[in-house]
């Protein structure tokens, strides 16, 4: 049997479905978007893809804060008085029913004049008229149309940063010198002499001199300034050998066409150049809906409603907050500090910060910590600490937050480079010693020859295709990496850490088991009758897996917030909530359950637990084989005795862990020699993923948050985890294969330049012949050996093949944006 | 002069004209979003159909 999906957002519409214009909606939220769509003259958004929709927030007071001016002025990129602009990120923008919405907001608001979609950014840019509309209009209405824009502290404040385009830039100067100095070479590779060279050949050798002064001094100038850096903090890197041949080719060349002893090699020198900067074009893989640096400033709102004394509302920057402060979190909002609740019915979903997926309750004079979002209604607390100074947040305050992995990892093409250095400066030495004593006339030619011939071009293209290429490949299969250095990081790993909850348990599903009297039949009815008036997150979920098919009208209802619901039918009566409430004994500590009582007989309870990734042991067993493993949780022993009969043996364990406890864990080991990968979710892992050799983030949903790593893997690749690390012991295992290939190269052109006979137009093969080589064999080979990989997933993952989404028709591919 | 002076000096002229506008077009962030205009391009056909669909109604 096919459910039906809701028209507008494609969730099943469940038995009660909403009918309007001959349409299954699922919620009024998504029919109202429909009507104001169909009034507007919008309708064309779906028909470009199916079900393109979200269900729209409730959204009242949300935005208030948009009209605070401090605020407004962040996130404007132009302001004249009269039009505004501004870029919003939404992470909803996924096809292209969003973009074409998106640009026709002005249909639905007069105010605005213009709006562009940049799809791969998720970011749509809109001027309007400061006159008739305002910011907070404007966020208000995109999320009425169900795209809710996400302003962050964060985001605005690196918003008006430039792109770094210089990289282009010079990838189209070198470019366009080679092209025209290879054109202008040809002539004198077939001709040595003849009336019509002789006239001409000066001429043309300046112009060639003329070409390579830009690819010199512009394009290879970051080649000299990285080659200094490290000859001064006493390292041989890449760049030392690389800038030695590109200064000794352009010397030569010069030297050569000012005394007319030949053409020079103006051919070969910027065609390094060239594929140099190709190599690390292709290595820059950026993928700009994601951010791998986010902390909790991205996540936290920007302002949050203040109760002041008198009883008025006032919005403030949560960076004011002071301790003390009286605040109001509405219904969805994040609380922003550690705070004491002090009025309202809580419910915190703490799923961002744990992985947690059952909300946790908290009744009035409880303390709640910064981080958690509130799910049922609106609540006031009372700051205890400022924002800096909360429980999760001071993890920032540590300083691995501020050091780069980057600097601590020695790559595999810088440490080859310090002995090939060596190596080719010996060499110069030893046969320009050699010719100084047998052709003193000689000895210079050979000394610049094999500086030349030595430029190791070929090593250092290798490490950039090789890693670019599989750097693309996961990216096609969700596992989104920050760099191509952290491939070769993950191929030394030995161990791998695991948060529990939501890494290896998901937090969009929990489990729900009974435990007690079974129901009968009426009692079951009466049960999900009375579960359905509720709006508590409990209620809802279990109201979801009770089997009973229909509900009888209720006699009495009544709620008793942070307690529980009572009700009755004739002359059943049911009580539903808290242990204490309904009389029953809990089951252990840190479990959510909600006990039944009825007729003053206790029933049972149903108990909430997180459900394990079904790939769990399956990816256990097998990481097993090439990595010691622990599991890291912030939570109690209560699954330890599970988790050790269902995983495989040997792997440690550890509870109880605060977040600094995670980091300082991390740190431990790699006091002890380790090299650790650490597997993460929420912002309290953040610490250990960021003091981790690698730390990779399990995101649900890659566009909603993941807090600052060097990788975000969808859920549905979390047991490919182990593919990554295989995958990238081999990359690196044909960076060393085409090392050695290129060394063949070099060696061949070291003969010939050793015995003095290296002709312009022998570098000139060779330089092209090798780089061209080495692109294509990394290619070809990361491509096989990568050919297997993320395809068992395919298979098997159920969430892909239950989608109610039909194929969507021009739905554009995120990876290739 | 010889010609072919001339002509290299044309074909510099235009080779250094199109590297010039290469380097303007990608400052202006023509290359930036390469994805979201090949939608879009798509949208005004879909747009215009709609449009004679009303004028024929």
């Amino acid at each position: 049997m096919e459910e039906r999906s809701c028209f507008h957002c494609g969730d099943p519409v469940g038995k009660h479905p909403i009918h309007y214009d001959e349409k299954d909606f699922c919620c009024h939220g998504c029919k109202t978007v429909y009507q104001l769509f169909t009034e507007n003259d919008l309708s064309c958004y779906y028909d470009l893809t199916r079900s393109p929709g979200a269900i729209p927030k409730e959204l009242e007071g949300k935005y208030d804060f948009l009209s605070n001016e401090a605020i407004i002025e962040k996130l404007l990129e132009f302001d004249d008085g009269t039009t505004q602009v501004t870029s919003l990120y939404i992470p909803h923008i996924h096809c292209s029913s969003c973009i074409w919405v998106l640009e026709n907001l002005q249909k639905l608001n007069a105010g605005i004049v213009a709006s562009q979609v940049n799809f791969p950014k998720k970011t749509v840019r809109v001027t309007f008229k400061e006159k008739e509309t305002s910011l907070k209009d404007l966020a208000v209405l995109l999320s009425r149309i169900g795209y809710e824009p996400y302003i962050s502290l964060e985001d605005h404040n690196t918003a008006n940063n430039t792109v770094d385009r210089s990289m282009v830039y010079k990838l189209g100067v070198a470019g366009f010198a080679f092209g025209n100095v290879m054109l202008l070479s040809f002539p004198e590779y077939f001709q040595t002499e003849g009336f019509w060279l002789d006239q001409y050949k000066t001429f043309f050798r300046w112009l060639m001199f003329c070409f390579s002064l830009p690819v010199v001094f512009y394009t290879g100038s970051s080649y000299f300034i990285s080659a200094y850096k490290g000859i001064r903090s006493g390292f041989l890197n890449i760049d030392v050998p690389i800038a030695l041949g590109i200064l000794t080719l352009f010397l030569r060349s010069s030297y050569d066409i000012i005394f007319d002893l030949g053409s020079g090699f103006f051919d070969s020198l910027t065609g390094l150049v060239f594929f140099l900067l190709l190599g690390k074009f292709f290595q820059q893989q950026t993928y700009s809906f994601l951010s791998f640096e986010r902390d909790y400033r991205s996540y936290f709102p920007i302002a949050i409603t203040r109760l002041k004394k008198n009883g008025t509302e006032e919005n403030i920057p949560v960076n004011e907050i002071e301790k003390g402060d009286l605040l109001l979190v509405r219904n969805e909002e994040l609380i922003p500090v550690d705070g004491i609740l002090i009025r309202g019915n809580a419910h915190i979903d703490y799923s961002f910060v744990t992985g947690e997926a059952v909300p946790i309750q908290k009744k009035s004079g409880d303390k709640v910590f910064a981080g958690g979002k509130q799910l049922s209604g609106s609540i006031e607390l009372e700051a205890i600490r400022s924002v800096e100074q909360s429980y999760l947040t001071q993890l920032w305050s540590n300083d691995i937050f501020n050091k780069d992995k980057e600097h601590r990892f020695q790559t595999l093409t810088d440490a080859i480079s310090k002995r090939f250095t060596i190596a080719v400066l010996a060499i110069a030495v030893i046969s320009t010693s050699f010719w100084l004593y047998q052709d003193p006339s000689k000895a210079l030619n050979v000394f610049t020859a094999v500086l030349i011939i030595a430029c190791p071009c070929a090593i250092a293209l290798s490490a950039p295709f090789t890693l670019g290429n599989l750097l693309r490949i996961f990216g096609k299969k969700k596992c989104y990496l920050k760099n191509t250095q952290v491939i070769e990081r993950l191929a030394k790993i030995d161990t791998a850490i695991f948060d529990k909850t939501g890494t290896l348990t998901t937090h969009r599903r929990s489990n729900v088991d009974y435990h007690g009297i079974t129901l009968q039949k009426l009692e079951e009815k009466l049960l999900k009758s009375a579960l359905r008036s509720s709006n508590h997150p409990l209620s809802r979920s279990l109201y979801q897996v009770i089997p009973s098919e229909s509900t009888i009208p209720l006699d009495i209802f009544e709620e008793y917030p942070g307690e529980g619901i009572a009700a009755s039918y004739q002359d059943t009566k049911i009580k539903i909530g808290a242990a204490s409430f309904a009389g029953g004994l809990g089951p252990k500590y840190g479990q959510t359950s909600v006990h039944i009582k009825i007729n003053d007989t206790y029933k049972g309870y149903f108990l909430f637990t997180n459900e394990y990734r079904p790939n769990t042991r399956k990816l256990f067993q097998s990481l097993a084989k090439m990595a010691s493993l622990g599991i890291l949780s912030g939570d109690n022993e209560g699954e330890k005795g599970f988790l050790t009969r269902w995983l495989p043996a040997g792997v440690s364990m550890r509870f109880d862990q605060r977040p600094d406890d995670k980091l300082n864990y991390i740190k431990t080991l790699q006091e002890q020699g380790k090299t650790v990968l650490m597997v993460g979710d929420g912002l309290n892992d953040a610490g250990a993923l960021a003091q981790s050799d690698v730390g990779i983030s399990i995101a649900e949903d890659v566009n909603v948050f993941s807090p600052a790593c060097d990788g975000i893997i969808d859920a549905s690749m979390f047991e490919h985890i182990k593919d990554l690390i295989r995958l990238s012991k081999k990359g690196v295992s044909i960076i060393k294969v085409s090392f050695l290939l290129s060394l063949v190269y070099n060696i061949t052109g070291l003969y010939f330049a050793v015995t003095g006979q290296l002709l312009p137009v022998i570098a000139a093969i060779l330089m092209p012949l090798s780089s061209i080589s080495i692109v294509v064999f990394t290619t070809v080979t990361t491509n096989w050996a990568a050919r297997k990989f993320g395809e068992i997933s395919m298979k098997t993952d159920k969430s892909h093949m239950q989608s109610n989404k039909p194929p969507i028709h021009l739905k554009p591919d995120p990876v290739k944006a | 002069m010889s010609v072919i002076y001339i002509l290299l000096s044309i074909s510099v002229v235009v080779a250094t004209f199109f590297l010039i506008v290469f380097i303007v077009s990608v400052k202006k962030g023509q290359y930036d979003d390469t994805y979201t205009p090949s939608v879009r391009m798509l949208f005004e056909d879909e747009l215009k159909e709609e449009q004679e669909n009303q004028n024929n109604q």
